[in-house]
């Protein structure tokens, strides 16, 4: 029993990667765990706390969501992100939007302050001006990193899923990015505090050369993110993929229909979906967390109230702490 | 057991003092459409091509809400989205935010097949529909009078509707399931009367509005906030598949258990050619027939 955080940055990340990609990587998971935790130590509710951790993921640059989305086919930014109380079952998403600098809490406004679940496109900026959240010009969201990754995906004549395949003759190439840097794809954050509460977000920018207007799993409820009592998730990978399998609610409806643990429940999705397209983290509500992927790697956190956390990109944790 | 069958909706969630003419068009239209889907059936068209055959037919006739006649957002125009799902791989497309594309399920079809993706909406979803080359029309097309006046009614009452009492016309959707056992199932929608622009409601949503597999397919109207909370398609497939419940148990359990406060109808079909219909609402148009020989249209 006791708080339990899991958060993730991304999943699909290649075999390697060279230090001044994987650093600031690991520094920003580092730094966004110790939000959450320090908030769950603080007894805010679980809602709040996935709502500021995926904040700090959306305004750090290296991770695919606000500041740091990956680029559209029109080399613009499209953002989406949904958040769902576990206890009421209330749920908010947001999709195309290209000013808000916190998408995660623009849905959070839309679960508390409209009659309505999911609101995109121009409603949805409309909206944020109504409510008077931080924008700022789309330029603010474009990172030098992302303008390379759309024109290699336009070389390669491909949409790309959310990391580069390791490929050698890709490693000739522009060593800094294609060499290893990953496409990370989306992030999101999951907790149970202390009253059992269970809450999840997720936050992206979707798939770099993406069609305008595409929208991916991560603002799908029942997609990428899902909470109800038993448990809160939030899944990551190749947005088509987690859509058709229904991820985030499966891993709910094992543990409820069939009884399965928390983490038999979340493997099963994972195993079932195409490999190298799917990650997730989940908690219950007795504060157990899994993290399982089919991909290379995936960029997560996790902390429990015990004491143990760890932050991790491939198999074993980078840092461990009991 | 097997055999091909198919079921049709038009909303749940009809005025009590509907107008009987009002009643009686809308089974006609329901009766109409079965039938272009038995003709289909009966000539071994695919389950994912007889839904969408049969929700291009309801999306032009302005009766029901989708298409021509889809009610109106708070700014007087249309917003239409829907989603298809073809039960045996998963495979899936949808759009909203469409307000030129004439059929929109036909849309969500050509993103299933023809784009890399799953889900398209708003301006890239009309690029789209350009580049495709599929039927264009100006929003007007859409606009009937009587949907002019029950936004003028939600407007002085201030509200967004999912009421019968200002009653208005339903969601439309459409399951099959063919010979060879294959399920699909479609859904098409203007949403919610007096709707912000940009929401989007259950319809487009696969597991929340639309969802098959090889299973079941299944099509859910009424409230798209409480169909999406309790992603209740899915729902109804994953009680079958994790709790081994058959499609009448799965749909009256999602039914009684899953809605809580939320006023909901779907219809289903299974892989064996069993098909059924479930709400808590009062009322759904729905018809249904089976390869026997079985047929229906009802709102009660």
């Amino acid at each position: 029993m006791g708080w339990a955080i899991a958060l993730h940055g991304g999943a699909g990340v290649p075999l390697s990667m060279p230090p001044e990609n994987r650093l600031p990587r690991e520094a920003g998971l580092r730094h966004c765990l110790d939000v959450g935790i320090a908030a769950l130590k603080s007894h805010m509710h679980a809602l709040d706390v996935v709502e500021l951790v995926v904040r700090e993921l959306e305004n750090f640059p290296h991770f695919n969501a606000g500041k740091g989305s990956v680029l559209n086919t029109l080399g613009t930014v499209e953002m989406e992100a949904s958040i769902m109380d576990g206890k009421t079952k209330k749920c908010g998403a947001v999709s195309g939007l290209t000013t808000v600098v916190n998408p995660i809490s623009l849905a959070r406004l839309v679960m508390d302050k409209t009659p309505h679940i999911y609101l995109a496109f121009h409603g949805a900026e409309a909206f944020a001006r109504e409510q008077g959240v931080e924008t700022a010009d789309p330029t603010h969201f474009i990172t030098p990193e992302n303008i390379e990754r759309l024109q290699q995906a336009k070389e390669a004549n491909r949409v790309q899923i959310d990391y580069t395949q390791p490929m050698p003759r890709e490693a000739k190439k522009n060593a800094a990015i294609a060499n290893g840097d990953s496409q990370t794809g989306t992030v999101g954050c999951v907790a149970v505090d202390s009253e059992g509460n269970l809450a999840s977000a997720t936050s992206t920018g979707g798939l770099v050369n993406k069609m305008v207007g595409r929208i991916g799993d991560s603002p799908i409820i029942g997609a990428g993110t899902y909470a109800n009592h038993l448990c809160a998730v939030s899944a990551t990978g190749r947005g088509e993929a987690i859509l058709r399998g229904t991820v985030a609610r499966d891993v709910a409806a094992l543990m409820e229909f069939k009884g399965l643990s928390l983490k038999e429940a979340a493997a099963y999705p994972v195993d079932q979906a195409p490999p190298g397209t799917v990650g997730l983290v989940a908690v219950s509500s007795t504060g157990e967390v899994t993290m399982p992927f089919n991909t290379p790697g995936m960029f997560r956190a996790c902390a429990t109230e015990d004491g143990y956390s760890e932050i991790s990109i491939w198999d074993s944790p980078i840092k461990v702490s009991n | 057991m097997g055999g091909w069958a198919i079921a049709v909706h038009g909303g749940a969630g009809v005025d009590p003092n509907l107008p009987k003419e009002r009643q009686e068009e809308g089974m006609r239209l329901l009766g109409r459409c079965l039938d272009v889907g038995i003709s289909a059936l009966r000539s071994n068209i695919p389950a994912i091509d007889v839904v969408e055959l049969v929700v291009r037919e309801l999306e032009t006739d302005p009766l029901f809400n989708s298409g021509r006649g889809s009610v109106l957002t708070e700014n007087g125009t249309v917003e239409m989205e829907a989603s298809i799902m073809d039960g045996p791989k998963r495979r899936c497309g949808a759009v909203s935010g469409l307000t030129t594309v004439k059929n929109p399920i036909s849309l969500a079809r050509l993103v299933m097949d023809k784009s890399p993706h799953s889900y398209l909406a708003f301006s890239g979803a009309e690029e789209f529909a350009e580049k495709q080359g599929v039927a264009l029309v100006d929003n007007e097309y859409f606009i009937t009078e009587n949907n002019v006046a029950m936004l003028k009614l939600a407007k002085e009452v201030n509200s967004i509707v999912f009421d019968y009492r200002i009653p208005a016309p339903g969601t439309v959707g459409c399951v099959v399931v063919d010979k060879e056992g294959r399920c699909a199932a479609a859904t098409s929608t203007g949403g919610l009367m007096n709707k912000m622009r940009g929401r989007i409601g259950d319809s487009p949503l696969f597991g929340c509005g639309t969802y098959a597999c090889e299973l079941c397919g299944v099509s859910c109207t009424g409230e798209g906030e409480a169909i999406n909370r309790s992603t209740l398609a899915r729902e109804v497939a994953a009680v079958m598949e994790y709790k081994g419940l058959n499609l009448h148990e799965a749909v009256d359990f999602v039914i009684r258990n899953r809605l809580d406060e939320g006023k909901a109808g779907l219809i289903a079909v299974s892989k064996k050619g069993e098909v059924v219909s479930g709400f808590n609402t009062t009322g759904m148009f729905r018809g249904c027939a089976t390869e026997d020989g079985f047929m229906e249209v009802g709102i009660w």
